[in-house]
């Protein structure tokens, strides 16, 4: 088990003939990721990678049966294809595609609500269950199938906490990349639910950041909903306010979003936190064996 | 991204927003040239900087206040020369100030009430929110920590924009009389609407007034812009004013590279805005004083990194350097070819102290090893901030 995705996962990549799309469909099957397909309108009939290019999302999924999509398009195109995937029904959309206006995605959101799809990202590095389906940026090969379930608004953030947690022998059961925009698809809650219900999942690490409050939510939720151990890293813990800390979505505004409120939450929701980001995967291992006591 | 009052106010005077006339003045003549062109008894004299508090803030030597009430031409004459060229001190800009280039000269107007209203994108509902609040002309902050049940808040739809019921029901909860209810949906929906047609992020009233006669006029006006959706609006990105920003990050911006300056000892070359954040925090937790952000994307090329070095190196606070790389679309071999770059054209002054792990991560290490380089390798961060805290202690 694990969740969103394993290795039934049938995969078409939107934007599968730009250079990235294409190299990132690649990185894809050469981990194992049954992919199917691609779309590019204008490139229907064409191949990469051996794959069948499609013009629609509906021609894609029709003639491949796929279930999920993974997105590349250029940001200015972007919430269009989250919004042709949604309306051709694929139950998971992850969009990978970083610079999305805040308006465009605004205008997404309640057509994803309203819909039986489950968007991951955008402006993130994608989902992976180790050795069975990876649908994104990540390296591969850090990964190791487990049982710590991984969750982050950031990419390489995230690969640094996973490789702790393989350096420690702790493999995970997937890892999700939630984005680093201010309006994403799925929040930290929304993957916290499916992990605790995984059976396959122990554990849960989360990698946060400052911006916003979606860490308080999730502290508030671990408290009352979630009875696996869990860990925690804020990132920003030195970052000035007023300033966008690179992604669109980190920056302290109007005293909101701080680090240090991010770590009081958390701490009183019984989170083991990371004190440096070299200690993300210590936390987790801390936590695992407090359990065990 | 963002712009002067007097530039949001050109704006929102064409998306049918109500603002006082006003004319932006560089010169005390031209000051008290405008006071005459707009014909007013009063008019306010404005500093134009990015930063907000401006009415509270004053000049470094001088009781010169941001904003002050002119009666006569000469009086504007008076006050823009107390403020041009002077650098201004609020509780935005932190104490070295801003530097005032240009001020507004506003008419005035007949205050009954003042009140704030603001439009943003709030994360939790996910859509565009329009916040209002009885306490206009105040910290804005101060009240939603103390008394958040004074700040209202009606989401809409960005295409749909706010509907007129619900200025009604802000017009109602803000006590707003009757007569003014029209006045109130006029101001409110084109507002919203302007939020949502030129992609700001940001569009803040404060305060926001109930003239005597019964009207409503933005008085203040801060906006600040999506920097993902420029790309849609040429004439707002043509009003960046690169005066008011820091020239390094200026400079970072066209090179494609996110970077922000702070005042440590300790440049940072990380890859990904998270673990750049996260290498900032572990200096620190290691004693040192991060000297910026500085994330190189997944994309950079070689140019870009060593033009990332440059801007670290052109921080003369800048005692030593950390580049901390987990591969991932970026190859260590890329940051490794960028760094023995660097080190050729920009030649280091500086210690530096790499820690490359992820994609390509050997072939990124024989780059260095065989380079000739001189470079203080680590494994592993903890290693890494050590060693980099230590060798800018040792400076």
């Amino acid at each position: 088990m694990s969740i969103l995705v394993n290795r039934d996962t049938r995969v078409i990549c939107q934007g599968i003939t730009g250079k990235v799309g294409e190299f990132h469909t690649r990185g894809c099957l050469d981990y194992g990721t049954r992919m199917v397909g691609g779309v590019t309108p204008g490139k229907g009939g064409e191949k990469i990678a051996d794959l069948p290019v499609f013009d629609t999302v509906a021609e894609a999924v029709a003639s491949t049966g796929a279930n999920a999509t993974m997105i590349f398009v250029p940001p200015a195109f972007a919430a269009d294809a989250i919004l042709e995937a949604v309306d051709a029904g694929i139950p998971l959309v992850i969009a990978i595609t970083e610079g999305i206006p805040v308006i465009d995605m605004a205008r997404v959101m309640p057509v994803v609500h309203a819909s039986k799809s489950r968007l991951i990202g955008p402006n993130c590095p994608g989902v992976i269950t180790p050795g069975q389906c990876k649908i994104g940026i990540m390296p591969g090969y850090i990964h190791t199938p487990g049982h710590v379930g991984v969750m982050s608004r950031s990419g390489t953030l995230t690969y640094e906490a996973v490789w702790q947690l393989t350096q420690l022998g702790h493999g995970q059961s997937t890892c999700v990349g939630l984005g680093g925009d201010p309006l994403v698809g799925s929040s930290f809650i929304d993957i916290l639910a499916l992990f605790e219900a995984d059976p396959d999942t122990h554990s849960i690490l989360m990698m946060g950041e400052i911006g916003g409050s979606a860490e308080e939510e999730a502290a508030e939720y671990v408290k009352h909903h979630v009875s696996k151990p869990v860990a925690a890293f804020i990132a920003g813990q030195t970052a000035p306010p007023g300033k966008r800390m690179g992604h669109a979505g980190a920056i302290i505004s109007g005293g909101k979003g701080t680090a240090e409120a991010k770590l009081a939450a958390l701490r009183d929701a019984g989170i083991e936190i990371a004190a440096s980001p070299a200690d993300m995967g210590t936390a987790m291992a801390r936590a695992i064996a407090a359990r065990k006591k | 991204m963002k712009i002067h009052e007097f530039q949001a106010k050109d704006l929102l005077r064409a998306a049918g927003v109500p603002v006082l006339a006003g004319k932006v003045a560089r010169t005390p003549e031209e000051a008290a040239a405008a006071f005459t062109a707009l014909g007013t008894p009063v008019c306010a004299v404005k500093a134009q900087i990015h930063a907000g508090g401006r009415g509270k803030g004053s000049v470094i030597g001088s009781s010169q206040r941001g904003v002050e009430l002119a009666k006569s031409a000469a009086d504007a004459a008076r006050i823009a020369k107390g403020l041009l060229g002077q650098t201004l001190v609020t509780i935005q800009t932190g104490p070295e100030g801003q530097v005032v280039r240009q001020v507004f000269v506003e008419s005035g107007c007949q205050i009954e009430r003042e009140l704030y209203c603001a439009v943003l994108v709030d994360r939790r509902v996910g859509s565009p929110v329009l916040i209002a609040s009885t306490a206009g002309g105040v910290d804005i902050e101060e009240v939603a920590a103390h008394t958040p049940e004074l700040i209202l808040s009606e989401p809409f739809d960005p295409d749909r924009g706010l509907a007129a019921y619900q200025t009604r029901v802000l017009a109602a909860k803000l006590g707003l009389p009757h007569t003014s209810w029209r006045a109130a949906e006029q101001f409110f929906r084109s507002l919203t609407k302007a939020f949502v047609a030129l992609d700001a992020s940001l569009l803040e009233i404060n305060p926001l007034v109930l003239t005597k006669d019964g009207g409503m006029v933005a008085l203040d006006a801060k906006m600040t812009f999506d920097d993902n959706a420029l790309f849609r609006h040429k004439h707002i990105a043509a009003l960046r004013d690169e005066a008011e920003e820091e020239p390094a990050e200026t400079r970072a911006a066209a090179a494609g590279l996110s970077y922000v300056k702070l005042n440590g000892t300790i440049g940072c070359l990380v890859n990904g805005a998270g673990l750049a954040m996260s290498t900032m925090d572990l200096v620190k937790y290691h004693g040192g004083e991060p000297a910026n952000f500085l994330d190189v994307g997944g994309g950079a090329d070689v140019k870009q990194v060593t033009e990332a070095f440059r801007i670290i190196l052109s921080d003369k606070h800048v005692k030593a350097i950390l580049v901390n790389i987990f591969g991932g679309i970026m190859r260590c071999t890329t940051i490794a070819t960028a760094l023995v770059e660097a080190s050729k054209t920009v030649g280091f002054n500086v210690p530096l102290v790499v820690r490359l792990e992820g994609t390509e991560v050997e072939e990124g290490k024989k780059i260095l090893a065989t380079s000739g380089t001189a470079i203080i390798t680590a494994d592993g961060l903890t290693d890494a901030a050590k060693k980099v805290v230590a060798a800018a202690a040792a400076v």
